[in-house]
């Protein structure tokens, strides 16, 4: 009985070898470990086995068992293995061919740059103020210091409202929002004002003929900051700080003093052109600097316009034009391509 | 405004560089644009170096560009229209060839009494062709013309690239130095400066330099007030001015000079003229125009033998010139020296004498009076006008001047008489004239040189800089402001220039502007904003609208922004009614009215790309505008989105092409409400009398409402309004909803735990009628699940003859789950049984096999 133990298990062993794929070694199991195999027969006429030999035959037979079990096993994982190695070989795909395209949504680019001057104004703690876009004549100029005859009310400058009582535009730039926002929180404290510090974007409106470079519509971004405690180097040191943010952290400025209605002192701050390094390009017109914002000290007649008494009160403001910025920074030629929402364009943000 | 910096050298001492001096007039305010060198040394830039302005032009070699003298003017003999030049260049004596017609006068005279000063190029010389378009770079070389070899030239203009003139060589004054280079003689840089509105005042060379003067602590050298010696009878007895609205005439000066000699002006004033961008005519207008550049205030010459012929001509025959400004008339007409008619407006002033209007007061003089060859006697204006007035006047009938563009920014009344002063004395040094005495000033609106106060403390709080009062005091005073100190404080006197300086509160701004400005804006340190922070308000709907762009980016929609003005046409395509908020001053019809359908706005996003992608679909979250009476319109944010095409892109193995439809736009709304954690939502047809429900088709769109308010509805647009809009062949689905609606229904939401047990799945089909909408089906079979129905969604719908006409099945994979443990196939099967039940008394369902 011990010489067929060995027998079966050197057959079992032999015929292994030969087995190549997972069918098969399903098979060699079933042949020499299944219900019906030699093997098994032995198991099952144990109780035949002399009592002596019984013991020995019974320790054998599970000696072979093991060791079946165990060469079936390590034969396995040979053929897994070895089948992988071959599904991997020859299971490729030309990687080459286009990926399946997937149907995405995207922000206007406008709203992205939008977002990015908000994002770093509101770390700054530059709250976002919102308001409305028809203005009327007093809070889009006469609030703001714009002097009776003021270019900038002719019509031709502005876009007016037909048929209302009294003189109704398009705002001209988000300003009026800084009368607005100064008179909502004067109202919460009028004998104390609180300070304010705000973000004003939104879409302004002028009249001028629609080219590569000039629109009728675009957004701004104003920021007013007031306060008891508010100076020129303070908005010089805000306004270097968010350039060194949005265009890099070796972004050199320079303060240029300009004139606007509405500040005083008034200045544009310039960045020096990233397109070239300040070596002159057409971008720059070769002047090595773009301009960037304007800025300045908010002027007595607004404060107090706003609620805000000047004697104690300073502030500063400034603004900028979010699409000019994302042109630079986008090589965008053409202004126009913002509203006109071409696929084309809008996909490449 | 182009200025040579020669000029301006009159005035003030500049011992900087030219880069240095642009940078520092650019800190301060007068920005200069671009540097054109005419001469002078150019700067050199190595490759990558930072530039802080655009410079170009050409550098004159000091070598070979020099000051020399013709003797003699010979005729070549090959040629008629050629002369040869004996020349001496204060070294060596050369013949030089050329053709200037100029010369050709002097040709066959023999030696020259006076020897002409010539700009003289020798061989080598690098300058511009004068024979080519623009400016094209050459060197000078020798060649045969005619014969005769020629290896040097005098120059043109042109070819020195003063101007393009190549008419005639550049004859010099004679009081040039032969042999001096010529880049010493009359080498320049010209600045191109933008000056602000505020800063009229430096619309002038003085202005310029005394703002280097400050800049550069160099003092700044006064014009003579009493330069020049009158005769013969005084101006008083000749001419009266009469001022009918001193509000828009504050001031009008007139000065007289006789027996002049009309020539054409000294060749330095000419060139200077050139390069700041002005024609030179003869010394007469030359000189009106010089004096304009010099201090500022824009001058009028009128022919004076003219005007007293008219003066005898006119009613009361007298020989007085009777000069008065007052308003057109309505209908009036003016021939401005442009030999133009032009139809006046009554807002427009004009100068008149007895026989009528002269010129259009400070925009353009009139054609019968003005100067000409002839001219022996002139009468020269100078006086102040109302800017807004000009700025309008000029504007209307399209006339930019050098005298409109000043006026127009503001011209303080007392350099009327400085400017008729400083032009008699030109003419008298030009054009030999004999100035009489004393002028004619009538003055009747002279304006306050405010006095403003400003403290160490005010300078301190605005501009963060700890200034002393004698230091503040300084700056002011290179402006020319009257200063007095007094402890911490000083006062300020305007000086008698500018109009740009307020009272109070105002002035103090004012002052402390200058103060900064001449400190030098580079120099004001910076700091952080260290004042108290302010409270903390947000802006919920800004950070709505944001967080709803998210959204529906992520579901596949590209955002759009579009001009919030379009045409009533554009949008009544939708069949939108009522009034519009209208532009009164459109650019165009298409852009005549503010938009009241956001829907409309991306229904034309579709149509414009209708040919470039297969698939569109857009959105856009924005205002619209709503009229009101008497009152700002209404301007409610709306959230559109439009969509058309392919539903899936196409792609290499894929052949689907289903064309996107209303479940798709449903499933956009459904995915973007459910993003908001609305809930409560429920669908029903679009109501088609309003909008947007009249826009789509009625079978095919629905609106929505949360918590029984409805906040929006989508559909299929209608096939009349798709057919106005160019659309492609697929159908166009399109929604709007209200913003404000959407925020108001938001409810803060809490979340359904997990569950930890697994839950039971089933699928059961019922047949229906055709007619009984799927959301009742979908109601009673949620209602009658009850809790332990965690889901039921419907992921087939069938129809066959089998099923029969008008029947059809509706195909559910229900859920079961229990919070707390695993279902048993007994428990779920009770349920399904209620379900089926409740269907089948109800809607008299049948559940299939």
């Amino acid at each position: 009985m011990l010489d067929k133990l060995n027998e079966i298990q050197a057959t079992a062993l032999s015929a292994l070898k030969e087995v190549q794929d997972k069918a098969a070694l399903q098979a060699w199991k079933q042949e020499y470990t299944g219900g019906n195999s030699e093997l098994t027969g032995v198991f099952k006429g144990i109780g035949k086995v002399a009592k002596e030999e019984r013991g020995k035959v019974g320790k054998r037979a599970n000696e072979v068992k093991v060791a079946l079990m165990a060469a079936l096993d390590e034969h396995s994982e040979a053929i897994k293995t070895a089948e992988l190695a071959r599904s991997l070989e020859e299971d490729h795909l030309d990687v080459t061919l286009p990926g399946r395209p997937f149907r995405h949504g995207g922000i206007h680019p406008a709203t992205q740059t939008l977002r990015r001057i908000l994002t770093i104004l509101g770390d700054m703690g530059f709250q976002v103020y919102t308001s409305r876009e028809v203005e009327s004549d007093a809070y889009n100029f006469e609030h703001l210091n714009f002097p009776p005859g003021h270019p900038a009310r002719e019509m031709q400058d502005s876009f007016y409202i037909e048929g209302t009582d009294t003189a109704q535009l398009m705002r001209t730039h988000t300003s009026p929002g800084q009368i607005r926002a100064m008179r909502e929180y004067a109202a919460s404290n009028p004998e104390n004002p609180p300070p304010i510090r705000i973000s004003l974007p939104g879409m302004c409106y002028r009249s001028e003929q629609i080219t590569a470079r000039s629109e009728i519509q675009f957004n701004q971004v104003e920021g007013l900051a007031v306060g008891e405690n508010i100076t020129f180097s303070d908005l010089k040191g805000t306004l270097n700080d968010f350039a060194r943010r949005m265009f890099g952290q070796d972004a050199r400025t320079r303060f240029r003093a300009q004139h606007f209605p509405f500040t005083e002192p008034s200045a544009e701050m310039d960045v020096e052109c990233f397109l070239c390094g300040g070596e002159g390009c057409n971008v720059c017109k070769k002047s090595g600097w773009l301009e960037i914002l304007g800025c300045g000290m908010v002027h007595p007649n607004v404060l107090t316009a706003g609620g805000y008494d000047p004697s104690r009160y300073t502030g500063f403001a400034f603004g900028m034009g979010p699409e000019r910025q994302a042109m630079l920074r986008h090589n965008i030629k053409d202004i126009r391509y913002f509203w006109g929402n071409d696929s084309r364009f809008l996909e490449q943000f | 405004m182009k200025i040579p910096v020669s000029w301006i050298k009159d005035y003030v001492n500049i011992n900087i560089s030219i880069e240095k001096l642009a940078s520092m007039l650019t800190l301060a305010g007068l920005e200069v644009e671009e540097i054109r060198y005419v001469g002078w040394e150019m700067p050199k830039y190595e490759d990558g170096e930072s530039h802080e302005f655009k410079t170009y032009g050409l550098e004159w070699d000091r070598e070979k560009l020099v000051v020399a003298e013709i003797s003699e003017v010979k005729a070549h003999p090959n040629a008629d229209k050629l002369v040869l030049c004996d020349l001496f260049d204060g070294k060596e004596h050369w013949t030089a060839l050329t053709g200037a017609p100029n010369l050709l006068p002097y040709k066959g005279k023999g030696k020259l009494e006076q020897p002409l000063k010539v700009a003289y190029a020798k061989k080598d010389s690098v300058l511009y062709d004068g024979h080519k378009d623009g400016q094209v770079l050459m060197k000078l070389k020798c060649a045969k013309v005619r014969g005769i070899e020629s290896c040097s030239m005098v120059c043109s203009e042109k070819e020195l690239g003063i101007s393009d003139d190549h008419e005639g060589i550049i004859i010099l004054d004679d009081d040039a130095q032969t042999g001096m280079p010529l880049a010493d003689y009359m080498g320049d840089a010209v600045l191109s400066i933008d000056i602000l509105p505020n800063n009229a005042r430096n619309v002038n060379v003085l202005g310029v330099a005394r703002e280097i003067a400050a800049l550069t602590n160099q003092p700044l050298k006064r014009i003579d007030k009493k330069p020049y010696t009158t005769s013969g009878d005084p101006i008083a007895s000749k001419v009266e001015i009469e001022i009918a609205n001193p509000e828009l005439n504050p001031r009008f000066v007139l000065g007289l000079i006789r027996d002049v000699e009309i020539k054409p002006s000294p060749y330095i004033v000419q060139r200077r003229l050139r390069l700041a961008g002005i024609r030179p005519i003869n010394n007469l207008v030359d000189a009106t125009n010089y004096a304009m550049f010099e201090i500022g205030e824009p001058l009028h010459a009128f022919d004076y033998d003219v005007l007293v012929e008219r003066a005898k001509g006119a009613s009361t025959g007298s020989a007085t010139v009777k000069i008065s400004t007052r308003n057109a008339e309505k209908g009036e007409m003016l021939t401005t020296l442009d030999n133009i008619e032009r139809k006046l407006q009554e807002s427009n002033v004009l100068v008149c004498d007895e026989a009528g209007s002269l010129s259009m007061a400070g925009v353009m003089g009139g054609l019968e009076s003005e100067v000409t060859d002839k001219t022996k006697n002139v009468l020269l204006e100078g006086a102040a006008w109302q800017f807004i007035n000009i700025r309008r006047t000029a504007n209307h009938h399209n006339l930019p001047s050098e005298a409109s563009y000043r006026f127009s920014r503001g011209v303080h009344p007392s350099l009327s008489e400085d400017g008729v002063k400083r032009g008699l004395y030109w003419m008298q040094k030009w054009a030999n004239g004999k100035i009489a005495p004393d002028l004619v000033d009538n003055y009747p609106l002279p304006p306050t040189d405010p006095t403003v106060r400003v403290t160490e403390a005010d300078v301190k709080k605005l501009l963060g800089i700890e200034l002393s009062a004698a230091e503040i005091s300084k700056l002011l005073t290179k402006l020319e402001f009257s200063t007095q100190v007094e402890g911490t404080s000083v006062t300020a006197i305007t000086p008698p220039f500018r109009l740009d300086i307020g009272e109070g509160l105002v002035g103090k701004a004012d002052l402390i502007e200058e103060i900064a400005r001449i400190y030098g804006y580079d120099k004001i340190p910076e700091t952080r904003l260290s004042d108290q922070l302010p409270p903390q308000r947000g802006n919920p709907s800004h950070d709505w609208a944001e967080g709803a762009k998210n959204l529906l980016a992520t579901l596949g929609l590209q955002e759009a922004v579009n001009y919030r003005m379009t045409s009533p046409e554009a949008q009544e395509r939708l069949g939108l009614q009522g009034e519009f908020v209208k532009v009164a001053n459109p650019n165009s019809p298409e852009k005549s009215v503010l938009r009241r359908s956001l829907m409309g706005s991306v229904l034309e996003n579709i149509e414009a790309n209708a040919r470039v992608r297969e698939t569109l679909a857009f959105f856009e979250i924005g205002p619209v505008f709503v009229p009101k009476k008497n009152d700002l319109p209404d301007e409610p944010h709306k959230l559109a989105i439009a969509m058309t095409g392919r539903r899936q892109p196409p792609a290499w193995d894929s052949t689907a092409t289903e064309k996107i439809d209303f479940y798709d736009m449903k499933g956009v709304a459904d995915a973007f409400l459910a993003g908001l954690q609305l809930k409560n939502i429920a669908y029903a047809p679009a109501d088609s009398s309003l909008m947007p429900g009249a826009a789509f088709h009625p079978g095919k769109s629905a609106q929505v409402s949360v918590n029984d308010v409805v906040v929006g509805a989508f559909g299929e647009i209608h096939p009349i309004a798709a057919e106005k809009f160019a659309f492609g062949d697929a159908p166009v689905l399109a929604a709007e909803f209200d913003v404000a609606s959407l925020r108001k229904a938001q409810p803060d939401f809490e979340i359904e735990p997990v569950p930890a047990f697994p839950p039971m799945l089933e699928d059961i089909a019922i047949i229906v009628d055709e007619d009984l909408p799927a959301e009742k089906v979908d109601f009673l079979i949620r209602q009658t699940g009850g809790k332990m129905l965690a889901d039921a969604r419907l992921f087939d719908v069938y129809r066959s003859e089998q099923l029969g006409e008008g029947k059809k099945s509706l195909a559910y994979a229900l859920t079961y789950q229990a919070p707390d443990r695993t279902l048993t196939d007994k428990e779920a099967a009770k349920i399904r049984n209620k379900i089926v039940k409740r269907l089948e008394r109800e809607v008299g369902a049948e559940l299939r096999g």
